[in-house]
């Protein structure tokens, strides 16, 4: 199914919550959704059998600069189509619903993206740091992140 | 002489704990640094939790802060032991937003390369794989076939491990002259091997045993999992992006999508999950091949380079069959020489975390199989 | 070098040697050096590739050991980052004395590759275990390993024993009455 008849069908059914769609050239064709009615949407994608969005390829945490955002790369194996959602967040309030209970592949990728970017996964069973040590401080990936000097006693810069 | 005590105890009354065991970072099985917090009744493994990060590199770090030829080097060592099929998406996914269209007889080395790579890959998997159920002389066979591969890559990009090969829009340089033969006789030699290795190890009755219904993971948990490769193939589901969303020139090659059927015991198990890996190898050779009958000699795979990389604004996500499943790579450019991020998707990160769903129940030498049949290779779990 | 070059120079006819005890000692210590069965990152390939058929590390007379507790030295085969770091250095004061380390490949050397934006990534081992024998590439080819191998069995061979303990005691000696 191609990317604006999928946008059409959801625009049908979520109105407002679907804020906008992108299928400019070099742009994988995404929808931006608002971040109450994520899981909901997400749902949708995955249950509705002409959608069959049973495979969630990528989960990426984002920093905009001004904010965070996610972005959700669907597949389905079956139809084997594909789709992108977004959601943006701000960076004071940078809550999401979680979609670990949908996907369980989003349980290590959501822990990864609060690990680098900060992002609180609502609705999480076990939102800890993955990748770095448990007691590192600081979201890496962010823009403005800055290196410690002192991990443990030992240097951090060259 | 006394006479014997007779105990009359119930099984129930027996205080039973749980124990929790730590494995890892430094274990021989473990495959490199991972650390496994493992709970145990008795000799039956009731919990897993795998604690990962132990050699996080910061690879998405270093992609914003270099530009885009520059990160090609640390994509190969996401995956230190299928380095050249890493960069493939990467520069796939940068020649599509630039539009570069790559001359015939670079796609057919990279083709050639991305296949013996994978066979590399596999036969690293196996070997490892027996080591984990105490066979060490496949391991030493496998290996020995291993460098025959290092050698043909040695001679045409100078590294035996990491390559750096594929460069956006072409390759780092030429094959040797005597490249075709030089393949040739390693297909041969890989299925000389092959056969060996059925009956030493595959086959072997020791090995079946220790390797049959144990770990069954049922095909929709993999698909929920985000489990791609082997890992889900064995499950006996046909998924293989080199068919279902046909990159580069794979579809002009004839060649089948191994599956699990359960030969000797549950589809799933981590038998087929092996098995898959082996008749892999197979497929691989007869794509190799048919590419080195079609490839062309002539013609040069640097023209095409392009001076400056500066993609325009946009983002793309690429993807491509690893050899232990789907790579992706989420690659976001603001119209700069570097990219605004890069976020991989780590086929062992997401193939890893089924780990603790599979594991429940088994005994314990059954968890270090289970994970030697997943097979991950650390540096791209914590990348 | 080492004891069996002195048959070369036979005394009185040949069949006897003059040497120190000490060379006999470390003629046998540097050739039957086991190592801890560790790999932490790519480098631990090659390292893998030297164990097996093509280039066969086990002439040197290095066994693999999986505990520390039995191994005399231990390679550091990839990168060190801080979450791994202290788990190294709990791994080497694991050993018994006397202990080597070889540092293998740049990451070990120096961060190699991620030195300047590896937040993550400890810059050099030597910041936490003291290092042996250095050796470069990212990775080492195997025969660079060997050459290495080489280096800590001419430092081996080498060492002074007695006087080395007679030294230690008398740094302690210092060291005790400074305290005091
Ligand atoms: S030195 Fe190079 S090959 Fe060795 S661990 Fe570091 S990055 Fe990997």
């Amino acid at each position: 199914m191609q990317a604006q008849e999928i946008y059409e069908k959801l625009k049908a059914e979520f109105g407002d919550a679907i804020i906008e769609f992108n299928a400019e050239p070099f742009f994988d064709p995404f929808v931006r959704v608002t971040t109450d009615k994520l899981f909901d949407i997400c749902l949708e994608l995955r249950d509705t059998p002409e959608f069959d969005f049973d495979y969630l390829a990528c989960l990426s945490g984002m920093d905009y600069k001004e904010n965070l955002g996610v972005v959700y790369h669907l597949y389905s194996i079956k139809l084997k189509h594909s789709f992108v959602v977004k959601v943006t967040v701000s960076k004071e309030n940078p809550v999401v619903p979680s979609v670990e209970r949908i996907w369980r592949t989003a349980d290590w990728h959501e822990r990864e993206a609060y690990d680098m970017m900060g992002i609180q996964f609502e609705g999480h069973h076990n939102l800890i740091r993955i990748l770095c040590p448990y007691d590192w401080e600081g979201f890496p990936l962010r823009k403005d992140y800055v290196q410690p000097d002192e991990y443990h006693g030992m240097k951090v810069p060259y | 002489m006394s006479e014997t005590k007779k105990v009359e105890f119930e099984y129930s009354q027996i205080d039973s704990e749980r124990m929790r065991l730590n494995v890892g970072p430094q274990h021989p099985s473990t495959h490199g640094v991972l650390r496994l917090e493992v709970e145990l009744d008795g000799e039956i493994v009731t919990e897993v939790v795998p604690h990962i990060g132990y050699l996080h590199r910061c690879f998405e770090k270093h992609a914003e802060k270099m530009t885009y030829p520059q990160v090609i080097p640390y994509i190969d060592r996401m995956d230190y032991i299928s380095a050249m099929n890493n960069e493939w998406p990467y520069v796939m996914g940068i020649e599509k937003l630039m539009g570069i269209e790559v001359p015939e007889k670079v796609e057919y080395i990279r083709v050639i390369f991305a296949e013996l790579n994978r066979i590399a890959n596999h036969q690293i998997a196996i070997a490892t794989f027996g080591l984990d159920a105490g066979a060490f002389t496949p391991f030493l066979y496998l290996f020995r076939d291993r460098e025959f591969i290092l050698t043909v890559f040695e001679k045409a990009s100078g590294g035996r491990l990491l390559y750096n090969y594929y460069w956006v829009g072409g390759l780092a340089a030429d094959v040797h002259k005597e490249f075709k033969e030089d393949v040739l006789s390693i297909v041969k030699q890989v299925r000389e091997t092959n056969k060996e290795i059925a009956d030493l190890l595959i086959y072997n009755k020791i090995f079946i045993e220790r390797v049959a219904n144990v770990g069954i993971l049922p095909a929709d948990v993999a698909i929920n999992y985000g489990c791609s490769g082997p890992v889900v193939r064995g499950s006996g589901l046909p998924f293989d992006l080199r068919k279902d969303a046909p990159y580069s020139i794979y579809d002009r090659f004839d060649f089948d999508v191994v599956i699990g059927h359960g030969e000797v015991g549950t589809v799933g198990d981590c038998f087929d999950r092996n098995i898959v890996r082996f008749h892999e190898m197979e497929q691989s050779c007869r794509i190799i091949e048919q590419a080195i009958e079609q490839m062309p000699m002539d013609g040069d795979v640097r023209e095409k380079l392009p001076k400056k990389i500066r993609p325009p604004k946009g983002e793309i996500y690429t993807k491509a069959e690893n050899p232990k499943g789907e790579l992706g790579f989420y690659i976001v450019s603001n119209g700069t020489d570097k990219p605004e991020r890069i976020k991989s998707r780590g086929t062992s990160f997401v193939n890893l975390s089924v780990l603790p769903e599979i594991s429940k129940g088994y005994l314990f030498a059954d968890l270090i199989m289970i994970l030697g049949s997943v097979d991950i290779v650390l540096g791209e779990v914590d990348r | 070098m080492g004891l069996l070059n002195k048959l070369d120079d036979p005394y009185y006819g040949g069949g006897i040697i003059l040497g120190k005890v000490e060379d006999i000692l470390n003629w046998g210590r540097s050739k039957s050096d086991w190592y801890l069965q560790f790999g932490l990152a790519c480098c631990a390939i090659e390292f893998m590739a030297m164990n097996a058929s093509h280039f066969d590390f086990m002439r040197f007379g290095c066994i693999p050991r999986t505990s520390p507790r039995q191994a005399d030295f231990i390679i550091i085969s990839g990168t060190v980052t801080f979450k791994m770091a202290e788990r190294i250095k709990t791994l080497y004061e694991q050993m018994a004395e006397p202990k080597y380390v070889i540092s293998m490949g740049s990451c070990a050397n120096s961060g190699g590759p991620y030195w300047e934006h590896g937040y993550h990534v400890l810059k050099g081992v030597d910041r936490i275990i003291p290092v042996d024998v250095y050796v470069p590439g990212c990775p080492p080819r195997p025969e660079a390993l060997e050459e290495g191998m080489i280096r800590l069995q001419e430092k081996i061979n080498k060492q002074a024993i007695f006087n080395k303990r007679k030294r230690l005691a008398e740094e302690e000696q210092k060291e005790l009455i400074i305290s005091n």
